[in-house]
């Protein structure tokens, strides 16, 4: 892997032109946006960091907040929602993007984001994700991985790797994980993007990129959980693990897609981004169709 | 203006009955009996600007569902006795979040896949303890082709003014059969509206509904910021959840229920017919009562004081209705295709003061007329009946 | 701790007027004291951060982005963005 230069250590870290540009405001500015920046997430988790994130994404875009909500499942990832102060969703878990389609088909105007954990998206919620993605729905799907049920107390998830432990794989785990952009690309999404904390401006404009792509959006942050994840492997201190995680990201122009997948390497970036006809505006074809032969 | 009678299907009358209701939105999953609905609307809903979409199950439906109805749309979904099992976890969210909604359940033959193609009245206790926890729910039964259009629309207007989901419970005979009819056209209904909260956006956080005031919540997208969760959430703080505090859980819980129970009066719908000198009662709903009441017109014209008291309105039972018929007559026969779901909760209205004699039938067949004549029979036993049926 | 490689040699004057630790927001994390790339911060003995050498501060305001609680404030020096 070649040395990474750390431009998130520079004061304004350069940005890709080809993504909407992120202004990084105060943290003033920013927890006027929050009911409380008073969180439930663990000392290190960096869940707080992806927020942030997502709010300087939000207000570089200019999103009218009054038109913006945030859906959100089960989880610590979805707990987002308590803090937002902009409309939210908690929903049911795993059905946080049925939830997003329904409100987008009923209001294609709304700006809709959707906060999901690994497992409330590709677990209980995998159904509701390729379908989303198939449909090409115009929603921002976020999801924040860290490669475990936190809130449950550290039992496995769809993303837990090979030979990890957890709660649930006490003598390391034998499943393999999924590779979450893989499926939502696979599935029929139009722009797919991973991004790490570590990384930060350069996850906040992967997150801008997304919500303002028209088409169903996919966005992975890879997320530390070091009070469980961490803990139960070895790796319990919070910066450690934000470290290892971008030591293991390789820009996607670099990586090796046809190499092996392994789970001490991914590719960061905008993986995958095309333009096919958004759900809504085909079904807005359909409406003009049943409207026109109604008329006789 | 009423538009012509013609001969129609109970779903279809169930989606027409919809969109005159103001329905702008359904997510379902194809499934029998009930697949005509989601046919008609997938036709229906863009002819009128609104939106009909497939899901990839019937979670999802329910889902969209919610989310539509979030977004300000009044939203339904249609299905079957398998479906409204999966249905049941978001069916408590939309009980708990206060989200409108409608679920058309058109019962057949159970459990599991048990008899697609056939009725039944299975899941009459499901409609009210299907989901998780203790909720309230409101559940209304047609029994023709009519109902099936103005109960629609009554399931709509009861949804938006309790906040809270409600089952419109068909079976695959009310669902299938035609009946000629006039459906009337929206401008002769009473549609409630959903509207806005008095209360300006940013006072809206600390202002809560009672019981006699039950302000709608405003729809994601608008001036107002609303938070919607599942969880056990504090009123008087903008919704937000509040898992730690034993008395907003309390209190949640039993504005949750006197939103709707305090109101049962309004809520609860009774038919009696013949009542007035009836010795003996039927208490049938569904299809049933159609048979029930060609089994109380026979016991007429054979000269014995029967009546029919059918309830609309299924849940919250309507236990006044009940006590009322118990204090009139000597036995209610109650006759259904399941075994006893409504019977217990006769039995437990009645309290004694009069017999009650369930009939039950679950092999996917309509309880016919002759059945219950035959316990008519059995209630008269001094009485000479004519050997006709 | 080093930092992901090594910070360029930095002007005095890139220090801001003031790295702002909200503790009552702070959950002594230890993200900012660990990774910033000039050392400025210590722990102290409950391990929350302890701007130790704000002079060595450059403003590049990693600790305030990677804060997972909001809980950082860099005041900049007058006429610096």
């Amino acid at each position: 892997m070649t040395a990474l230069v750390d431009e998130e250590l520079l004061e304004r870290p350069p940005q890709d032109s080809s993504l909407p540009r992120v202004t990084p405001h105060s943290t003033a500015e920013l927890r006027s946006h929050l009911r409380t920046p008073k969180t439930l997430w663990c000392p290190g988790c960096s869940n707080g960091i992806v927020t942030r994130a997502l709010i300087d994404a939000v207000l570089s875009l200019h999103l009218d907040p009054d038109r913006t909500c945030v859906i959100a499942g089960i989880g610590c990832a979805g707990r987002i929602t308590t803090y937002l102060n902009w409309s939210t969703v908690h929903t049911a878990h795993g059905r946080a993007l049925a939830l997003a389609t329904g409100a987008k088909a009923a209001d294609p105007g709304l700006n809709v984001i959707v906060i999901m954990g690994d497992g409330d998206c590709v677990a209980i919620g995998g159904n509701h994700l390729i379908h989303a993605a198939r449909r090409n729905i115009d929603v921002t799907a976020l999801v924040f991985n860290n490669s475990i049920y936190g809130m449950t107390g550290g039992q496995m998830s769809p993303t837990t790797f090979e030979g990890d432990r957890s709660t649930t794989s006490v003598y390391g785990n034998v499943e393999q994980a999924f590779d979450i952009c893989e499926l939502a690309h696979a599935a029929g999404a139009t722009y797919v993007a991973r991004g790490t904390p570590y990384a930060y401006t350069r996850l906040s404009q992967l997150i801008a990129g997304g919500i303002a792509h028209k088409g169903f959006a996919f966005v992975e942050a890879m997320v530390s959980c070091p009070t469980y994840y961490g803990r139960q492997n070895g790796i319990p201190d919070p910066s450690d693990m934000m470290k290892r995680q971008q030591s293991r990201a390789v820009p996607v122009e670099k990586f090796d897609r046809d190499g092996p997948r392994l789970h001490d390497r991914y590719p960061v970036g905008v993986l995958h981004h095309t333009e096919r006809e958004e759900y809504t505006a085909a079904y807005a074809g359909v409406v003009q169709r049943a409207q026109g032969s109604s008329r006789g | 203006m009423p538009q012509p009678r013609r001969l129609v299907e109970g779903n279809e009358a169930v989606a027409e009955g919809a969109i005159a209701a103001g329905a702008r939105f359904f997510a379902g999953y194809p499934i029998t009996p009930s697949t005509e609905i989601a046919e008609v609307l997938s036709r229906r809903l863009p002819q009128v600007g609104g939106h009909f979409i497939q899901m990839e199950d019937e979670i999802a439906s329910i889902g969209a569902v919610i989310g539509a109805s979030l977004a300000g749309t009044k939203s339904l979904t249609a299905t079957s006795g398998p479906g409204f099992s999966l249905m049941q976890e978001s069916i408590g969210y939309a009980t708990m979040a206060q989200v409108p909604c409608v679920i058309v359940d058109v019962m057949r033959g159970g459990p599991s896949t048990g008899l697609p193609t056939e009725p039944s009245q299975g899941d009459v206790m499901q409609a009210r303890w299907g989901t998780h926890g203790e909720h309230s729910i409101i559940a209304l039964a047609p029994s023709s082709v009519a109902e099936c259009f103005s109960l629609t629309v009554e399931a709509f207007n009861l949804s938006e003014a309790y906040r809270t989901p409600v089952i419109l419970l068909s079976d695959a005979t009310v669902g299938h059969m035609r009946e000629a009819v006039a459906l009337p056209t929206s401008d002769e209904l009473r549609v409630a509206e959903r509207g806005e909260p008095a209360v300006a956006p940013a006072d809206y956080d600390e202002v809560i509904s009672t019981v006699d005031n039950i302000m709608p919540r405003p729809a994601l997208g608008s001036r107002y910021a609303v938070h919607v969760t599942g969880l056990v959430y504090d009123r008087s703080r903008g919704g937000v959840p509040a898992t730690g505090t034993p008395a907003v859980a309390e209190g949640l819980g039993l504005y949750l229920r006197e939103k709707i129970y305090h109101h049962r009066d309004a809520i609860c719908s009774v038919e009696e017919i013949e009542m007035e000198d009836a010795e003996v009662a039927i208490f049938a709903y569904g299809s049933v009562a159609r048979s029930a009441r060609a089994a109380m017109k026979w016991a007429r014209r054979q000269g014995v004081k029967v009546g029919l008291v059918r309830p609309i309105t299924l849940w919250p039972f309507p236990t006044e209705a009940v006590e009322h018929m118990a204090e009139q007559v000597r036995t209610i026969i109650v006759p259904e295709m399941n075994l006893k779901q409504m019977s217990w909760e006769v039995l437990a209205a009645v309290a004694g003061r009069a017999k009650v004699v369930d009939h039950g039938r679950i092999d996917g067949k309509l309880i016919r007329p002759e059945e219950i004549q035959d316990l008519i029979r059995a209630e008269f036993h001094y009485h000479h009946f004519e050997e006709t049926r | 701790m080093k930092p992901m490689n090594d910070a360029p040699a930095r002007a005095k004057s890139r220090a801001p007027e003031a790295v702002v630790v909200e503790l009552n927001l702070c959950k002594a994390c230890g993200i900012c004291v660990a990774l910033c790339p000039c050392d400025v911060f210590e722990r102290d003995a409950l391990g929350y951060p302890v701007v130790a050498r704000l002079s060595d501060c450059t403003s590049c305001a990693f600790c305030e982005r990677h804060c997972p609680d909001f809980a950082i404030e860099i005041v900049r020096a007058k006429g610096r963005a």
